[in-house]
């Protein structure tokens, strides 16, 4: 059994928590506790009906309003996957909820309301799906119910989407019209949509193949951590702690560290204690190398033969999650895997204008949510890949160093 | 390729193991809640495979509310010591004591919220400045929508509308001095995926967790042990019962559910056909309001 990450995204009130409870509740994942608290809580609703949004909308705030405000991680599985999955909210005002949830996914489910078609929230999620690179997109047309379950309005919604996907540049995108209130074609295809060809959302689910995203070409592993007993019968132990983020590593190979561009060789492999001959990502292991050489947290340990960037000048894209604006020449943390350094961001060069996909050429500043082009200087040269490339080497945070919180997030192209 | 896949148990070890090595990496005084309960077993396990043979980058913590079965203290003193790792207990009775708190009353008075001084406290005591512990997002919907690193002012406070964004595998451990981190590496994990791993790594686990005989009265449809921490009236229908534990938390609010499960096969079979969730069958903290966790969370509780 695997895990598949995703997460439901698009414009506010399109259905997603009702998609997930839907979902959680026609797969039987839901206790009956859960199920009479939800029924007490729909009570006051009008119509008596439960509401299935209320299985991910927890927080007091949340339900007041009829809102999503915050991510919310629900867990289901089935004999064939375990899934996580995130809950995003749909108001502009939480995208960088948004980006939270959807920064380790696997695969999106971008909502429609078949009653409003593609609109500007829809985009925007789409173009943070494919900033963030999530491998699988499955576009998912809701509310078929409201329009009579017309093929054509479905047919619609698929060919605007699709000039978005393209320009965007999306792949491995589906298509499923859905009923998220009425349960058609999640967990079995329904009849009501004779004419859609393709199978249910949950088969669609259980059957993407996330095996092949994992990168086990380009070795990358950041030392999080050195372990040093110091004891007297493991003097000389020195193991370096961190996860194979990508890659795979031998007893025996040849390895440089980053930045420092040292070079030697594993000597050992551990796992939970035990002595391994390799190690693969997503392994968190200890490994040990045949030079006493100095190495601390924010290193990276890969392989001699292929080799991370390592510069100090980063063209990066990056979604402004700030309350503050940015400005040309401000200056921040910026961390990648487990090193952080300091930052300036020296231009701004373009800000994506999320309706047309125009760019605004060299704009004053970025505002909350906006999406940018920026050049960022760091103090000191930095191992990275290119975000498209290896998204676990290519994404960064900037951090503000007055409030430290989490400002912006960086891909690096 | 297939050869280089690790199944979901696997990832989600090594996805607590990054996390624990990240709090070594970026805190400076760290703590690992530990209650004997099974998560926090499990925690404990996660963190030797973490860092051994170096020793923990933090001692282990528990705040005793002077509620809890003997067995789950017995175990915690033991695992400690066979691990030989520093286990500091702060008890909720010294501080109710030393700050004239308001203990409440009733039938099955409970300390839980009291315990949040005594965590509070003990957190400026040794100035911990990030405290780990076993909570999971499937266990309440508060706890579904936490950060794994979250964030808490200096009364401890959890802000669920402010909370930082959360990217990828990239933790900010950044606070301000007073303030601190709460740290949650099994986040993902949920009940079943808990028992499954206890099974695949032959954690010991305490007895209550197995199915024994105890005295217990019923109430309101949930068996309460009875214990010198409850009152029990003269109408209650007491009787002796073969149980188990689904969690591990003060007596006064755990409920038993009843069982003849003996071992971690026949467990992992009641949990898989279980139609009721584990807090709604063993907690009797969580039916005071709707909002009970996240207005206890907001208030510096775990
Ligand atoms: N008729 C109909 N109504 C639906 C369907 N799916 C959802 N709704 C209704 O649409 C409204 C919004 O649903 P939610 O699930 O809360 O929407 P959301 O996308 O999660 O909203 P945010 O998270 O706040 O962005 C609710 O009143 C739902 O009952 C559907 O398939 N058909
Ligand atoms: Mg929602």
């Amino acid at each position: 059994m695997d895990i598949l990450r995703f997460i439901t995204a698009g414009s506010v009130d399109d259905g997603k928590s009702t998609l997930i409870g839907r979902l959680l509740y026609d797969s039987k994942s839901i206790m009956i506790d859960q199920l009479e608290a939800i029924e007490k809580q729909s009570k006051n609703k009008e119509d008596g009906e439960i509401d299935l949004a209320l299985l991910t909308d927890g927080l007091r705030a949340e339900r007041e309003q009829g809102i999503t405000i915050d991510v919310a991680y629900k867990y289901f599985s089935t004999p064939k996957r375990k899934f996580i999955i995130a809950d995003a909210p749909g108001h502009t005002q939480y995208t960088r909820n948004m980006v939270t949830g959807a920064s380790n996914s696997d695969l999106a489910i971008i909502l429609v309301d078949a009653r409003n078609g593609v609109v500007e929230q829809t985009r925007r999620h789409s173009i943070i799906a494919s900033l963030l690179n999530i491998p699988h997109v499955v576009v998912a047309i809701n509310k078929m119910d409201l329009v009579n379950n017309s093929e054509d309005i479905y047919n619609n919604i698929v060919i605007d989407y699709a000039a978005v996907a393209t320009s965007l540049g999306l792949k491995d995108i589906k298509y499923i019209p859905i009923s998220a209130i009425n349960g058609d074609n999640i967990v079995e295809k329904s009849p009501v949509f004779h004419w859609y060809q393709g199978e249910s959302l949950l088969h669609i689910l259980e059957n993407v193949e996330v095996a092949n995203d994992i990168n086990y070409t380009d070795a990358r592993f950041p030392v999080q951590y050195v372990i040093r007993p110091q004891t007297e019968a493991l003097h000389d132990y020195r193991g370096y702690a961190g996860k194979v983020v990508s890659g795979i590593y031998k007893v025996g190979d040849k390895i440089t560290v980053q930045p420092a561009g040292v070079e030697s060789t594993i000597s050992a492999i551990e796992i939970g204690g035990k002595q391994v001959t390799e190690a693969f990502a997503p392994q968190s292991v200890v490994l040990h190398l045949s030079d006493d050489i100095d190495i601390s947290r924010g290193d990276i340990i890969v392989q001699k033969d292929n080799q991370p960037s390592v510069e100090n000048e980063l063209d990066v894209l990056l979604c402004w999650m700030g309350n503050k604006p940015l400005i040309a020449g401000n200056k921040y943390l910026l961390q990648i895997n487990s090193r952080v350094t300091r930052a300036v961001v020296k231009e701004i060069e373009y800000k994506l204008d999320v309706n047309s996909l125009l760019k605004e050429l060299a704009p004053e500043q970025a505002g909350l949510n906006d999406i940018v082009k920026v050049k960022i200087k760091t103090a000191t040269p930095i191992p990275f890949d290119s975000y498209k490339k290896l998204r676990v080497n290519g994404g960064a945070i900037l951090i503000d160093e007055t409030s430290n919180v989490t400002v912006g997030a960086c891909m690096i192209q | 390729m297939s050869q280089h896949r690790l199944d979901y148990l696997d990832q989600l070890e090594s996805e607590s193991i990054h996390i624990f090595r990240e709090v070594a990496g970026q805190f400076e005084r760290p703590a690992l809640m530990f209650s004997g309960g099974k998560d926090s077993i499990v925690l404990v396990h996660l963190a030797l495979k973490a860092f051994r043979p170096g020793k923990f980058p933090f001692p282990l913590l528990h705040i005793d509310t002077g509620h809890n079965f003997q067995e789950a203290l017995d175990f915690r003193d033991t695992l400690a010591n066979t691990i030989g790792e520093k286990l500091i207990v702060r008890n909720v009775a010294d501080t109710i004591k030393e700050k004239n708190l308001t203990e409440q009353k009733g039938k099955f008075a409970s300390r839980n919220a009291l315990q949040t001084y005594t965590l509070l406290d003990t957190i400026e005591e040794f100035k911990f400045d990030a405290c780990i512990g076993g909570a999971r997002r499937d266990e309440e919907k508060a706890r579904a929508k936490e950060r794994i690193f979250s964030v808490r002012d200096e009364f401890g406070q959890w802000d669920p509308k402010l909370q930082r964004p959360e990217l990828w595998n990239t933790y900010n451990g950044r606070i301000h001095k007073g303030e601190n981190v709460r740290v949650f590496p099994i986040s993902n994990w949920t009940e079943l995926d808990i028992w499954n791993y206890i099974k695949r790594n032959e954690i010991e686990l305490p007895s209550i967790y197995f199915a024994h005989d105890r005295e217990v009265l019923e109430w309101q449809g949930q068996l309460v042990a009875t214990s010198a921490f409850i009152q029990v009236d003269d109408t209650d229908k007491v009787a002796v019962k073969k149980v188990r534990y689904r969690t591990v938390g003060d007596m006064t609010c755990t409920a038993a559910v009843e069982s003849t499960a003996a071992n971690i096969d026949d467990i992992i079979k009641e949990i898989i056909a279980t139609k009721t969730s584990e807090r709604g069958e063993t907690r009797i903290d969580d039916r005071v309001s709707e909002a009970a966790m996240e207005d206890r969370k907001k208030n510096g509780y775990f």
